[in-house]
């Protein structure tokens, strides 16, 4: 019940977006929709007109008693009306099934073209929003607009509709009356507006204590067992009734408030009633010279319908006032999406391609089109002759920089030579860049400057997709998606069959402990493979990327947290699937790069110390002080 | 189930009361008024006196007055019974959940039990507000009105009789179809969100594996699948409408017709104009509250799911519960497993643990290692009854730790878990977790052991900083340490460290061990680790694997023993000469 611009500014065109988005969605059917609504609103504000017609006939009649003559002048304005109502009933219907349907569909649309554009956006994105925010735009912000679209939008139309109408109706029959529910509906917006107020002010506190409750409510069970084993239960119960017992002061309070609004508006429209009906009957008595567009005396036959619209007309601008506060919100909502909307995708300039290849003994390579197991870059050259540089995995970078914000450098004139069969690894403390270099050979983000070729070629050529493709990565994080575990090792390479899969979890270490689970490959894996310890979860991961056979393999913490006897299994496993293979290791646990190629250990996104393990370990430099323990890696 | 819930009204059961009497209140004057105005109109029709139509409109405005009161006051007194009932709910299941053992925490995720005590209770608040309120309302406003209008417009009341029981049949099989429908497609739009968040979480993964067109497609077409069901619902319960709106011209036609013929053949004695009006406000009364009570209905059944998810939680009973005579004293820090066996779940087919026997001196220090999955963590959580054996008997200082009781077992038996966690407050806040009534010079003391002084004195405001929720503030290594610290102040016989200095570097690690040594000779010290060089001072070490014990002895026996030892070792000594 509160105007507009006691909110927070919404963008202008807002809605006309939306409407326009509805329209280019269903052309037909909106208007249609939006015709059938207009129609039956119009119908069901002019009963009045009728009324007053069988009113005064009844009236004329009452004295003489004489039914039959005044049936047959009754019965005549009663078929009319009935078949005003069968029509209207029949657009009625036709609209709210269209509504049922657009509406569904609609939104269905506008998820997909959410999803299909989420997928396209940087990994930036995802970096810098909060995944909880991004979820509300697909739960919260969607259901404000189906509110928008299922109720907001058809009420704007119908109650606006029967508003004009019956607002004409009342200045035709009687201006007086007229002028007494107008200034009735502007008491109503006063009360309305104070205890709305009283209402919002409390919904805020509520639902900061809300908040407080909930997040409260989190720390703790997330840390039950440490409770437990303090023995700190009443403490927690203790701290927990504070912050109950304030939530109930605030919510009590903002209910009351929102609860008293109905009555008291229903109320007022019982007064307005009244008063109607006592100003009518004195004008009436007293004979009071009417001010009509009628023209019309001022009769019984007038003052009984005009009762009903004087109902129908607060009831209307009463529901009109109450979308505005949906309106209000949807509008926010649907801001948030079109922002998602308008988000700039990822880019990619890339035209090196990757193809299968046949290779023959002379290192001749020709483009094959069916799957060969050997891959080759396809490099068409602005003079028009096309090159191919079969896959290797070689990986350079040169004196790259790199910053996430344009501030902060992280990396600075870092160099890594990563030849084919070569195993490379970082090591240095959380912050040091370790993730980022990784970041930027899989182009998640974009150098600010130096170069990064492979296989001889600069990676900004190379088409995303391709250069992706070629890369397999386990992260720290592991993400499991919900499906069997099979289904989750194929994701690597979506036309695998069983056996690949199975070979692939073998190479892993994994295949030991899957067999033991309860329906082994066929095991269901929900809510990201909860019912998995996290290193088990690692193991799904490296099989996953082990089942996509890249050149080159990233591995990033992916064993820090299974065993080092099992992760000794894995890395032979992983060694013997690389072979002749470029791999880059990260890893906090000396043990897992200790047999590496090249171990770089980066500083503040310096390489300050590259070489074999046993090389660092004679330097007696930062990595021989990490190995002896005199340091600790955060 | 219901009757448990609302146990939880308790000290607004006064208020529970009065809403719907208050509410009834509203209603007899909201029945009587149209018959008020009906005369109102009758008089005004019959040109009588001013007097007369102010005495009336006076009466009116005196009980829409009156109607306002009950109608405001009902609605203060069941928000506050409904907020009251939905705190007390909340408390309970917060208590409940204190009472959890480790199992039924495993039981339950942290997430579903935020749900339960947010969402879940604010629909069953939801429920119980509609409860006392309209779901009073709408059958008391049904009869009244029903039996106003039959006084007032005797046979013209016919209408009614012919009118309610077809809205009523068609509200339910409405009702009865789309819920179903609702149901299922709203389990299929839960998981639809879950895959989106898996996705938003995932984006790494789906990137770098160039899935994002695999996705999309997935995605379209299970958005496809429910915008189907979606429809289905929606347009069954689409004929709501249209239906109620065929009743109310029915009505008016019905009405217009013979109450016309009433009139003019009466001569308007029996029944007039007025009469005719107040029916068709009845008219709108009576089908209204039909519509409601189906509404309500409606709302009613989908806050069903909602108290059957507090009400698991409720009726969860904690499997582990203090003994009947319980023992206070505990003698020392002595350990026995005695032929113990123990699986998580009754069901589950294979032990966790499988005929575990051992002693432990008190005193001693003891070192575990093993593989992941080999039980290291269930092995000691038996000791403090985080978990209860499922065969045999773990003793501590001689007795069965069934016997003693329970905040004396778990105060002796101090464990720094594995998954440990700080909570929101001041580092001095979460220290005291393990006493409260320590000095700040024990604090100081017990930092200083766990080798944590030193950065927490380096800090701005030294004890007082603020950790945020979760510790993230903290890096990895000065969390444990200040865990430790937290558990040392305890002062326990037992001290269970579960692979708590995993990210503490070796020197500190050997730091905080050698305190031990010096500082707690008497409490038997537990040890998990994954690095060898955290056990091999031990006096014993405990191997693991699959769940048995592998061999128990000391580390150099184990070196010229034990091969799983022996690899653990060398694998993590290979290559450079050892510190």
């Amino acid at each position: 019940m509160k105007k507009a611009n006691s909110r927070p500014p919404i963008k202008k065109g807002v809605l006309g977006r939306v409407i326009k988005m509805l329209f280019s969605f269903y052309p037909v059917l909106v208007p249609l929709t939006a015709l059938c609504i207009l129609f039956s609103a119009i119908v069901s504000s002019s009963p009045s007109l009728f009324q007053q017609q069988i009113i005064e006939i009844i009236q004329a009649y009452t004295e003489s008693g004489d039914w039959q003559t005044a049936a047959e002048k009754i019965v005549p304005l009663l078929i009319v009306l009935i078949s005003l109502y069968l029509l209207s009933l029949i657009s009625m219907f036709t609209y709210t099934q269209l509504m049922a349907y657009i509406t569904q569909g609609f939104l269905s649309k506008m998820r997909c073209a959410m999803f299909d554009k989420m997928q396209n956006l940087p990994i930036k994105y995802f970096d810098t929003h909060k995944h909880g925010d991004i979820m509300s735009i697909y739960t919260n912000d969607i259901d404000t607009l189906r509110q928008l679209v299922s109720q907001t939008l058809p009420t704007l139309i119908q109650s606006g509709a029967i508003v004009l109408v019956v607002m004409s109706i009342m200045i035709y029959f009687c201006g007086w009356l007229t002028l007494v529910v107008l200034l009735g509906v502007i008491a109503m917006f006063i009360v309305s507006k104070k205890v709305g107020g009283g209402a919002s002010k409390y919904f805020v506190r509520n639902q900061k204590s809300l908040g407080r409750v909930e997040g409260y409510v989190q720390e703790t069970m997330n840390g039950q067992k440490v409770v437990k084993v303090f023995n700190h239960e009443a403490e927690c119960e203790e701290e927990f009734n504070k912050l109950n017992e304030q939530l109930f002061e605030d919510g009590y309070r903002a209910n009351a408030y929102a609860n008293t609004l109905g009555p008291v508006i229903g109320n007022i429209g019982n007064i307005l009633y009244v008063l109607t009906a006592m100003i009518g009957g004195i004008l009436l008595v007293l004979n009071a010279p009417n001010f009509s567009l009628s023209g019309d005396p001022l009769r019984i036959s007038v003052v009984i319908p005009f009762l009903g619209m004087t109902r129908q007309f607060t009831g209307n601008v009463n529901s009109l006032s109450q979308q505005f506060n949906t309106l209000v919100m949807a509008l926010a909502g649907a801001d948030r999406i079109f922002t998602l909307m308008d988000e700039e995708p990822e880019t990619d300039d890339g035209y090196v391609m990757l193809v299968n290849a046949n290779i023959d003994e002379n290192g001749n390579i020709t483009e094959s089109k069916e799957r060969t197991g050997k891959w080759a870059w396809k490099h068409p050259h602005g003079d028009g002759t096309t090159t191919y540089t079969a896959l290797a995995g070689d990986v350079r970078m040169f004196d790259v920089d790199f910053s996430y914000d344009g501030k902060k450098q992280v990396l600075t004139d870092v160099s890594v030579y990563a030849e084919p069969g070569q195993k490379v690894a970082f090591v240095g403390a959380t912050g040091a860049g370790k993730t980022t270099i990784t970041n930027l050979i899989n182009r998640f983000y974009d150098i600010a400057d130096g170069k990064i070729r492979y296989d001889g070629i600069n990676i900004n050529k190379i088409k995303k997709a391709d250069l992706r493709a070629s890369l397999g990565i386990v992260l720290q994080d592991t993400n499991l998606f919900t499906d069997t575990v099979i289904g989750n090792i194929r994701y690597g390479k979506l036309d695998a069959t069983d056996e690949e899969c199975i070979e692939a979890a073998k190479l892993a270490g994994a295949d030991d402990f899957i067999t033991r689970l309860p329906e082994g490959y066929n095991t269901m894996l929900t809510n990201n493979g909860a019912n998995l310890s996290q290193g088990q979860r690692q193991l799904i991961a490296i099989a996953r990327a082990a089942v996509a056979n890249p050149p080159v393999m990233i591995l990033d913490e992916a064993t820090s947290s299974i065993d080092t006897r099992t992760e000794a299994i894995v890395s032979r496993g992983m060694d013997k699937l690389m072979e002749g293979r470029t791999v880059f290791v990260i890893a906090h646990r000396l043990s897992t790069v200790m047999n590496s190629d090249v171990i770089m250990v980066l500083d503040h996104g310096k390489i300050i110390e590259r070489g074999s393990h046993e090389k660092l370990i004679e330097q007696k430099g930062t990595y021989y002080q990490l190995y002896t323990g005199a340091f600790e890696l955060e | 189930m219901i009757k448990r819930l609302l146990q939880s009204v308790g000290q607004y059961k006064k208020l529970s009361i009065l809403t719907p009497l208050l509410i009834v209140g509203e209603v007899i004057i909201e029945c009587i008024m149209p018959t008020e105005i009906a005369y109102l109109v009758n008089e005004i029709k019959a040109g009588s006196d001013l007097s007369n139509v102010l005495r009336h409109g006076l009466i009116l405005f005196v009980l829409a007055l009156i109607s306002l009161a009950f109608g405001a006051s009902a609605a203060f007194t069941a928000s506050k019974a409904s907020s009251g009932f939905a705190k007390n709910l909340r408390r309970r299941i917060f208590e409940k959940t204190q009472t959890f053992s480790f199992e039924n925490i495993d039981k339950f995720s942290s997430a579903s039990l935020v749900t339960r005590m947010t969402t879940d209770v604010s629909y069953v608040q939801m429920a119980y507000m509609m409860i006392i309120r309209i779901a009073v309302r709408s059958p008391f406003m049904l009869v009244f009105s029903t039996v106003m209008a039959f006084r007032l417009g005797k046979s013209l009341a016919v209408s009614f009789v012919i009118v309610i029981p077809f809205l009523a049949t068609g509200l339910i099989l409405i009702a009865k179809n789309a819920m179903p429908a609702f149901r299922a497609v709203f389990k299929k739009y839960d998981k639809l969100n879950e895959s989106i968040e898996e996705n938003v979480m995932a984006m790494r993964t789906v990137k770098g594996f160039v899935r994002e067109e695999y996705e999309k497609k997935k995605f379209g077409s299970a958005a496809e699948n429910i915008r189907k069901d979606f429809t289905k619902a929606e347009r069954i319960v689409a004929l709501n409408s249209p239906l109620m709106q065929f009743c109310m011209y029915f009505n008016i036609v019905f009405i217009m017709y013979f109450g016309g013929k009433l009139i003019i053949e009466g001569r308007g004695v029996d029944i007039d104009v007025g009469q005719l009006s107040a029916m068709l406000t009845y008219g709108v009364q009576i089908l209204f509250s039909l519509m409601m009570f189906s509404m309500i209905f409606v709302m009613l059944t989908m806050s069903l799911e909602s108290m059957r998810r507090i009400d698991e939680v409720l009726c969860e009973e904690s499997a582990i519960t203090n003994p009947e005579n319980p023992v206070y004293e505990i003698k020392d820090g002595s350990i026995d497993f005695e032929d113990v066996s123990f699986k998580y779940s009754a069901k589950s087919d294979n032990y966790a643990l499988a005929d575990v026997s051992f002693h432990i001196n008190s005193g001693e220090t003891i070192g575990i290692i093993g593989g992941t999955g080999s039980s290291k963590s269930t092995l000691i959580q038996l000791i403090s009854r985080l978990y209860d054996v499922t065969v045999g008997s773990v003793k501590l200082g001689g007795t069965d730790v069934r016997e003693y009781d329970l905040v004396t077992l778990r105060d002796a038996v101090s464990v720094v878990l594995q998954k440990n966690v700080l909570f929101s407050g001041t580092i001095k806040d979460n220290l005291r977790w393990g006493n409260k009534n320590a000095t700040d010079e024990e604090l100081i003391e017990a930092c200083k052991l766990a080798q944590a002084d030193e950065f927490i004195s380096q800090f701005p405001d030294g004890y007082d900083t603020m950790i945020e929720q979760g510790g993230t503030n903290v890096s990895g290594g000065q969390k444990q340490r200040i865990c430790i610290a937290r558990a040392l102040l305890k002062k326990p016989k037992v001290l269970i460290l579960d692979d708590s200095t995993s990210a503490v570097d070796t020197r500190t690690d050997a730091l905080i061990r050698k305190g031990f040594e010096s500082y707690i000779p008497d409490t038997t010290k537990i040890i998990i680790a994954q690095r060898i060089a955290s056990v091999e001072h031990a006096d014993r070490v405990i191997v693991m694997d699959n769940g048995k014990i592998d061999a128990i002895g000391t580390p150099e026996y184990l070196l010229e023993n034990n091969q799983i030892y022996k690899e653990v070792y060398e694998q993590q000594n290979k290559g450079g000469e050892q510190k």
